[in-house]
């Protein structure tokens, strides 16, 4: 009780918490509405495929590389599936996670056992790790990068290494880590709309338009 | 800020929808549409990156269409787009883009690149930045009949010659065809054997077919400069001609920007669906061979291979059509890597060709099928777009590569079971 940091935690576990989740939600639906709010023009010219299915398609088939081009951008692809696949298995398969998410809103599932969670989180980080190299070393993706896109690399790090730091007490005070844990993820929460973190939501639609699109004309996608 | 640049910037205006906004949202700068672009893999100039050549656009989405923009905008902090900034994206734009659609299949997020890169030229053009060429043959296309001026008595000519040559009358407005034929300028002048090949297939299938002078010009110079009230009007000479003769159908011809024109933008550009099919002459050989209309006798034994054509297949959902055609005729007939819906253009698409600030780019370009044919070793290259053959027979000149190139038509003419032909022309 005599923690110094109890409170910080308290504070972030609780009003922090709502407000980053408030701007998260509010975030991400201004955005959407202001993506769809532009609308399409209906498409005159006679289907010769089906443009729903394909789009819909498309959303889950696009997460396979093109046949040859992992070869031109082996960093960038491989990096990419480590540092997603980890992610995800951190967020939603880490027991105190899906705990919390049951909490708020009374949804849970099984958890995975905290070695594989760990091994994740590294593979993670070492993924985020090579692909800021790849970022920095080649001509195309250097010239690519804005503030936004180091931003986003950082704000991604964080939540992790803050995690393994408060999980396996390296060093600081376990509060502490645990309270900073929790804000940097509320920092990635409320940086999320406006972000490049972003293309997590955006992704489904832009896939799907583009199935749509080519589907449309019975050409593939 | 001049009234071209503000004409510029508010047709650009026009083309952002929903998908262009989530496009731009999902980009996460990887990086990988380079990779699939020909421009960027035979230069490895990183300006040569696909989603590069819409930084602009995408600076007046974010000043324009978000909110962090807007208000960014209010504080004087959005960058704004200036006649020097277009100027200087040309080159990007126009020169180092045929539109070919690769990026678009590449990018992991989704993004059609190429879809953007089509609604840029709209703005480009409205500022009056687009290649001296392509704004010549529109000028030539609209008050005339053709990118290559007046094309008509070439056009009689070519159609008599045809027809001297199979026997076969070819009669011009006939109402109540089947089909209107229409042709690519570069068929009339360079490649005008296909029109005697169409005439010999046809008849044997009970196909009837007519051409015009209204409206006997497929390419549409409106659509690769992007302006669409160009592109608007030259659709519309072919619409008003095949309604007002009452065809079933208009034969789109071996051409692919043509095909995109026509079939796919044709009807939004002029605001309605046609009261005709149109269908792309290798869809229509494909269906007659399928209907057990088109027979051949014989093989080609030379060793063939086929370039898609990237608006006809890869943007045009033609892929298996040339493929069932080929496999009737060709005796030794071999694939190139990337064939397919991932072929690689033959460089000269988009307004690449005719434009000759894009000389040099071009022809480095070039090198990525120059190596796929040295790979494959053809005899004869077979295609379905009449600009790709032309673009094809020139860089081939230009690199020593003594390699035949044919239109897929005039091959299957070739060995259509026909014996009128056998026993010589029809008298
Ligand atoms: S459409 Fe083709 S040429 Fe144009 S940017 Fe994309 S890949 Fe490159
Ligand atoms: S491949 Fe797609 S996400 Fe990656 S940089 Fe190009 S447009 Fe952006």
């Amino acid at each position: 009780m005599n923690n110094p940091y109890f409170d910080l935690l308290m504070w972030a576990r609780g009003p922090a918490f709502n407000i980053a989740l408030f701007i998260f939600v509010a975030g991400i639906a201004l955005r959407v509405v202001e993506i769809v709010a532009l609308g399409r023009k209906r498409d005159l010219a006679p289907a010769k495929g089906n443009p729903v299915a394909q789009g819909l398609k498309t959303i889950f088939t696009r997460s396979v590389p093109r046949k040859g081009l992992v070869a031109y951008a082996p960093i960038t692809y491989i990096g990419g599936y480590i540092f997603h696949m980890g992610f995800f298995v951190a967020f939603f398969l880490f027991g105190p996670h899906i705990a919390f998410i049951d909490g708020l809103i009374g949804v849970s599932w099984p958890n995975l056992s905290r070695v594989i969670i760990e091994s994740a989180v590294a593979l993670s980080v070492l993924a985020l790790f090579a692909l800021l190299y790849a970022r920095m070393a080649d001509p195309v993706r250097r010239a690519l990068t804005t503030f936004d896109d180091c931003l986003v690399w950082l704000l991604s790090l964080l939540p992790m290494v803050t995690g393994y730091v408060a999980v396996n007490k390296l060093f600081g005070d376990p509060t502490l880590m645990l309270a900073l844990h929790i804000l940097s993820v509320e920092l990635l929460m409320i940086a999320f709309p406006f972000t490049k973190l972003m293309h997590a939501v955006t992704f489904v639609m832009a896939r799907y338009y583009n199935g749509a699109i080519q589907g449309r004309k019975g050409a593939q996608s | 800020m001049t009234a071209t640049l503000e004409r510029g910037l508010n047709a650009l205006r026009e083309q952002i929808d929903a998908p262009v906004a989530a496009f731009f949202s999902s980009c996460v700068s990887c990086g990988i549409c380079a990779e699939a672009c020909i421009f960027y893999r035979e230069t490895h100039d990183p300006k040569f990156t696909p989603i590069r050549k819409l930084d602009l656009m995408r600076r007046l989405w974010r000043n324009e269409y978000t909110l962090f923009g807007r208000l960014a905008n209010m504080v004087g902090l959005g960058r704004r787009i200036t006649d020097d900034d277009l100027s200087a994206w040309e080159e990007l734009v126009y020169d180092s883009c045929t539109m070919c659609g690769r990026c678009t299949m590449a990018c992991p997020v989704g993004n059609d690149i190429t879809m953007m890169i089509r609604k840029m030229r709209e703005g480009m053009s409205a500022a009056g930045h687009g290649p001296v060429e392509l704004i010549g043959a529109a000028q030539r296309h609209s008050d005339g009949s053709s990118p290559m001026g007046d094309l008509r008595k070439a056009l009689r000519a070519r159609v008599k010659h045809a027809s001297q040559e199979t026997g076969i009358d070819i009669e011009f407005d006939k109402q109540g065809a089947d089909y209107l034929a229409i042709f690519s300028a570069q068929e009339i002048a360079e490649f005008p054997d296909v029109i005697a090949a169409m005439a010999r297939i046809f008849k044997k299938a009970g196909v009837t077919w007519t051409v015009s002078e209204d409206a006997y010009e497929a390419t549409n110079v409106g659509v690769q400069i992007g302006n669409r009230d160009i592109a608007r009007l030259l659709v519309g000479r072919i619409v008003d001609t095949a309604e007002k003769l009452g065809v079933k159908g208009v034969i789109s011809p071996e051409c692919g920007h043509a095909y995109q024109a026509l079939r796919w933008e044709g009807p939004n550009l002029i605001g309605r669906p046609y009261t005709f099919e149109v269908v792309h002459i290798i869809e229509l050989l494909d269906r007659l061979r399928a209907q057990g209309k088109l027979k051949t006798t014989g093989k080609d034994t030379t060793r063939l291979t086929f370039h898609d054509p990237c608006q006809i297949n890869r943007r045009g959902g033609i892929d298996r059509e040339p493929r069932n055609l080929l496999n009737m005729v060709a005796d030794d007939f071999i694939e190139t890597d990337d064939a397919g819906t991932m072929n690689w253009c033959c460089s000269g698409g988009g307004g690449v060709g005719p434009n000759e600030r894009a000389n040099a780019v071009q022809s480095k370009a070039f090198n990525m099928k120059k190596r796929q044919f040295e790979k494959v070793a053809p005899d004869k290259i077979v295609t379905m777009c009449a600009f790709c053959h032309h673009t094809l027979e020139a860089q081939l000149d230009d690199n020593n590569m003594d390699i035949e190139v044919q239109g897929l038509t005039e091959l299957m003419a070739e060995y259509l079971d026909d014996e009128t032909w056998e026993r010589g022309p029809e008298r």
